[in-house]
């Protein structure tokens, strides 16, 4: 495994352009991902970890466009390229799986020839050879009678058969970077033990690495090695799986882990009152002064309110960015 | 407030239009039926005369205007029956569904198999033409599209939470369908209801035209052309103030409908990046 | 053998019983009839019996198409029901028994989505204000006292009254579709699925808002849910719903510590636990399609303990297998009951 990290991302900001005014949607990230890890990337809606994602894989449109920072895939820096450069990219080293994936498919099209597609555009494949490439590619994500589901349309498949489609489109090429947003939240609670399985198993195959992005904490510090956690923009905490659970750093990561009801804690401790997180999520368009998550901390000073913390070095790895951290 | 110019254009022309209708009898000069001095007849728009006079010696401008009145009282009030009749049945067909709906959907179909005009023209054959019958005729037969709309709106209301929520509190059905969805459909009926006011004032332009709405010598702008005929080549402004006039209306009525429908658009929705 | 849970609840209805449900079914008819071959019909709702004492929790779980929300709906009067009876606080309402207005005061239901469950062009004043009036409360002081009252329970100020819902955050939204549920006094209200729209920071303050309120009011809920986690916490007891069918019913720590019908066993070993990696028992296969049900056993096609026995018809009852115990399984003495509790935290 070569020692050069497959994704560094540096003070990557990214601008949203409201009525002719700029924000900063999301400012001053930086994590890496090293080939075949799997890292997630957690936090509510407004916290920016969608379109981090999307502009890792140059898919940011107007009103969102990369601000600054750098993204370095495989060595080479990614942000500025070209649209016909990154579209080569797109699909053959880094690949995306979305929530909904009634509205990533083509309805018009059989699954078949959607994942055919990608073998014809990227490999140079003939159709023939792609169609049976296809067939191979829908039954390494578990679609029974695969030969037959090809010529399936996607309304005709129920929602885990066409997430399986999606992520059979997405590792058809081997990529080396899967980005996951949410792939398993509209599914079924058994459906998505089986996707998130999926991924695990052919990640692991195929040593493709993956950034998993959800807004469910215990999915990810499940699934992921590194975790992230991403409040109004920003990475406030970056930590492996457990420690993210066990000892959080930062009081947005530790409220969040205090304030859900998790499974078997009345069991052992009885029903005590959950711990709740005063306030609500702040707007792009009206991010607080100082540290973004001051409003809501219950240690706040005058100093979080002044002064946007920076980012510090944890003992056992990772940072966060906390005046007054644990 | 962004500066719409839809909104703006459509309002000022149409008030415009207003204006001069109520206020006809004391901007005109003349009376517009009685004043016919056939000393006058057919002279060029001048300073006695700002928009000429026709065949009869009448003044044009003061025909125009009083013709306004017409128009706007056909426009204004046929389609208020239209909308009537249209969110009656399409509200309650799009609610109940059922044997209603088909019902609706079958009468709504008939209608709009025939074309609305033809239909009217045939109903003003059998009323005696005038002001009344012409409201009749055109209120009747232009409601399918606001139907429609009311139904495919009552449709996708009906599953929001509060709708059910007003099930669940006791509501009788005709008080949540007039007190929960109709006041949120308002906005793409009263869009519609305003461009049909323009369609409207064509038709009755249309139908006097065809001598089967308001008989001469009643100043309707339609009517005013039907009598411009003959004079086209030799007389041409007898004809080009009352089109002018229809054109300015049903102009104003359209953006007029366009702005609104720009600011009645449905609140957007807390955007959550 | 031990009676079912449908001849204990309909045979010895305890006094504190504030809502009961005999055999409940709802059956959709799709196509078919007169020239398209035979009728087919959707079992949404396949003879569900439940009971709901005063002051608790009952936790409704499942997937979708399990039928809960349809179950919601029929026992709100929304739905219609094919068959079977429902006695809302003594008072049976299934058939004509009773209308809408009378309904309204006894169940009551808080909306998924707090976007939609508001009429955007009424005030909070003005949704809270009309049922009040159309249930004969119509002095302006009285009106006033109980708008402002409610406000204050569900943590908002009076002025916010004047407000339209657009101006209001989720968390708000969803408070002031509480306050709406609440505000005639009912003494059931069935939750669909509280918190799920809401962003994960404030779902603690919606939870504990709602648990708050059961106690100083002494209401009863039904809470329907996908979260296992928020169900556990709220619930007393639990209800698990497979295609139309309760599998299994019981308090919640027999539910949660002892399940033992294998849907249920896989749906709490599906949760991700965050302090492991392993799973539990797995099932594989999809949600089947409601229209062609298997037989026997409804779950046999995707149950890992599936033998014979299961595929024959009849559908299995609903066995008493412990104190309060209920569950739908021919199998479930075999099956060895799991000896490590399949979550744990920390």
């Amino acid at each position: 495994m070569s020692g050069q990290p497959l994704l560094e991302v540096e003070n990557l900001r990214i601008d949203l352009d409201i009525g002719g005014t700029r924000f900063a949607a999301v400012q001053d990230v930086s994590f890496t991902i090293n080939r075949g890890e799997t890292m997630g990337l957690v936090g509510e809606s407004g916290c920016g970890k969608s379109i981090t994602a999307l502009a890792l894989i140059g898919l940011l449109r107007h009103p969102l466009k990369i601000g600054g920072g750098t993204i370095r895939f495989d060595g080479h820096e990614i942000q500025n390229l070209p649209a016909s450069e990154m579209r080569g990219l797109r699909g053959s080293r880094i690949a995306m799986i979305f929530q909904e994936p009634m509205t990533a498919l083509n309805p018009l099209s059989p699954v078949g020839r959607q994942i055919a597609e990608m073998f014809v555009l990227h490999k140079g494949a003939s159709w023939k050879e792609a169609e049976s490439l296809a067939v191979d590619a829908l039954a390494s994500v578990r679609v029974p009678a695969p030969e037959r589901r090809v010529k399936d349309y996607p309304h005709q498949l129920s929602g885990g058969m066409r997430q399986r489609v999606m992520i059979a489109i997405a590792l058809a090429c081997g990529p080396d970077l899967l980005l996951a947003d949410e792939p398993t939240t509209a599914l079924d609670v058994t459906v998505q033990a089986e996707i998130l399985d999926l991924i695990r198993e052919l990640s692991a195959a195929k040593g493709t690495a993956v950034l998993m992005i959800s807004h469910d904490l215990g999915l990810i510090a499940n699934m992921c090695r590194r975790v992230g956690v991403m409040y109004a923009g920003k990475l406030v905490e970056e930590r492996a799986a457990e420690d993210v659970f066990r000892s959080p750093s930062h009081p947005y990561t530790g409220g969040l882990v205090a304030s859900l009801p998790l499974l078997g804690a009345r069991a052992r401790h009885g029903r005590k009152r959950l711990r709740e997180i005063s306030g609500v999520v702040p707007p792009v368009s009206a991010f607080p002064k100082g540290c973004r998550f001051n409003p809501r901390c219950h240690a706040s000073t005058d100093r979080c309110r002044a002064e946007d913390p920076v980012v510090t070095a944890l003992p056992d790895g990772g940072f966060v960015r906390c005046h007054y951290h644990e | 407030m962004k500066f719409r110019a839809n909104l703006v254009i459509g309002a000022v022309l149409f008030a415009g239009v207003v204006i001069a209708g109520i206020f006809a009898p004391w901007l005109a000069h003349t009376d517009p039926v009685m004043d016919a001095n056939l000393m006058y007849a057919e002279e060029a728009p001048g300073s006695e005369f700002w928009f000429g006079t026709d065949a009869q010696g009448r003044d044009i401008y003061s025909r125009v205007l009083y013709g306004a009145r017409i128009s706007l009282t056909v426009g204004i009030v046929s389609q208020l029956i239209n909308t009537v009749i249209g969110v009656c049945l399409g509200l309650s067909a799009g609610y109940w569904g059922g044997w209603w709906d088909d019902v609706v959907n079958g009468l709504t179909n008939m209608m709009l198999a025939i074309p609305s005009l033809i239909f009217a023209l045939a109903i003003m054959a059998i009323l005696n033409p005038g002001l009344t019958s012409l409201l009749i005729a055109l209120g009747l037969t232009n409601w399918s599209f606001t139907c429609r709309l009311a139904r495919a709106s009552a449709l996708s209301l009906k599953s929001q939470g509060y709708v059910q929520a007003a099930k669940v509190l006791g509501y009788g059905d005709i008080r949540i369908m007039l007190t929960q969805l109709l006041p949120n459909m308002l906005g793409p009926i009263i869009v519609i209801g305003t461009l049909g006011m323009g369609g409207a004032v064509l038709a009755e332009a249309a139908l006097s035209f065809l001598g089967l709405g308001i008989r001469p010598p009643y100043p309707s702008w339609g009517s005013m052309l039907s009598d411009a005929r003959d004079q086209i080549t030799t007389a041409p402004w007898i004809s080009i103030f009352p089109g002018l006039a229809i054109f300015v209306t049903v102009l104003g009525l359209n953006l007029l409908g366009d702005g609104l429908r720009d600011i009645l658009d449905p609140q957007a929705r807390t955007r959550r990046a | 053998m031990e009676a079912s849970y449908g001849a204990i609840i309909m045979n010895n209805p305890s006094a504190d019983t504030i809502l009961r449900v005999e055999d409940l079914a709802v059956h959709f008819p799709l196509g078919g009839g007169l020239f398209g071959g035979p009728r087919r019909y959707l079992h949404a709702v396949d003879g569900v019996d439940l009971e709901l004492k005063q002051g608790e929790c009952l936790g409704l779980v499942g997937e979708s198409g399990c039928g809960k929300s349809t179950l919601a709906l029929t026992i709100l009067g929304l739905q219609e029901p094919t068959r079977g009876r429902i006695v809302l606080a003594g008072h049976e309402v299934s058939g004509d028994g009773m209308d809408r207005k009378a309904r309204a005061r006894i169940a009551q239901m808080v909306f998924q989505d707090p976007y939609s469950s508001l009429n955007p062009r009424q005030t909070v004043r003005r949704t809270l204000e009309a049922p009040l009036r159309l249930h004969g409360i119509t002095t302006a002081s009285e009106i006033d006292e109980r708008i402002t009252e409610m406000l204050g329970r569900v943590g908002l100020r009076p002025d916010h009254a004047e407000r339209y819902p657009h101006e209001f955050s989720g968390g708000q939204r969803q408070r002031i579709g509480i306050a709406r549920a609440l505000i005639l006094e009912p003494k059931i209200i069935i939750l669909d699925e509280p918190v799920s729209a809401l962003d994960v920071s404030i779902r603690a303050q919606i939870i504990n808002l709602l648990l708050e309120l059961k106690e100083t009011l002494g209401l009863s809920y039904i809470m329907i849910s996908h979260d296992l986690g928020v169900v556990e916490h709220m619930s007393d007891t639990v209800a698990v719903m497979y295609l139309g069918r309760i599998v299994e019913t019981g308090g919640w720590q027999s539910i949660f510590t002892n399940p033992r019908h294998p849907y249920t066993r896989a749906l709490i070993s599906a949760i991700p636990d965050p302090f492991k990696r392993s799973r539990g028992d797995k099932i594989t296969g999809e949600i089947p399609n409601p229209l062609d049900m298997p037989s026997g056993c409804g779950f046999h096609p995707r149950c890992p303990e599936a033998r014979d026995i299961c595929r024959v018809p009849p559908v299995p009852e609903l066995e008493k297998i412990g104190a309060s115990h209920f569950v739908r399984c021919r199998r479930v003495r075999e099956i060895a009951a799991p000896d490590v509790p399949l979550a744990t935290t920390g």
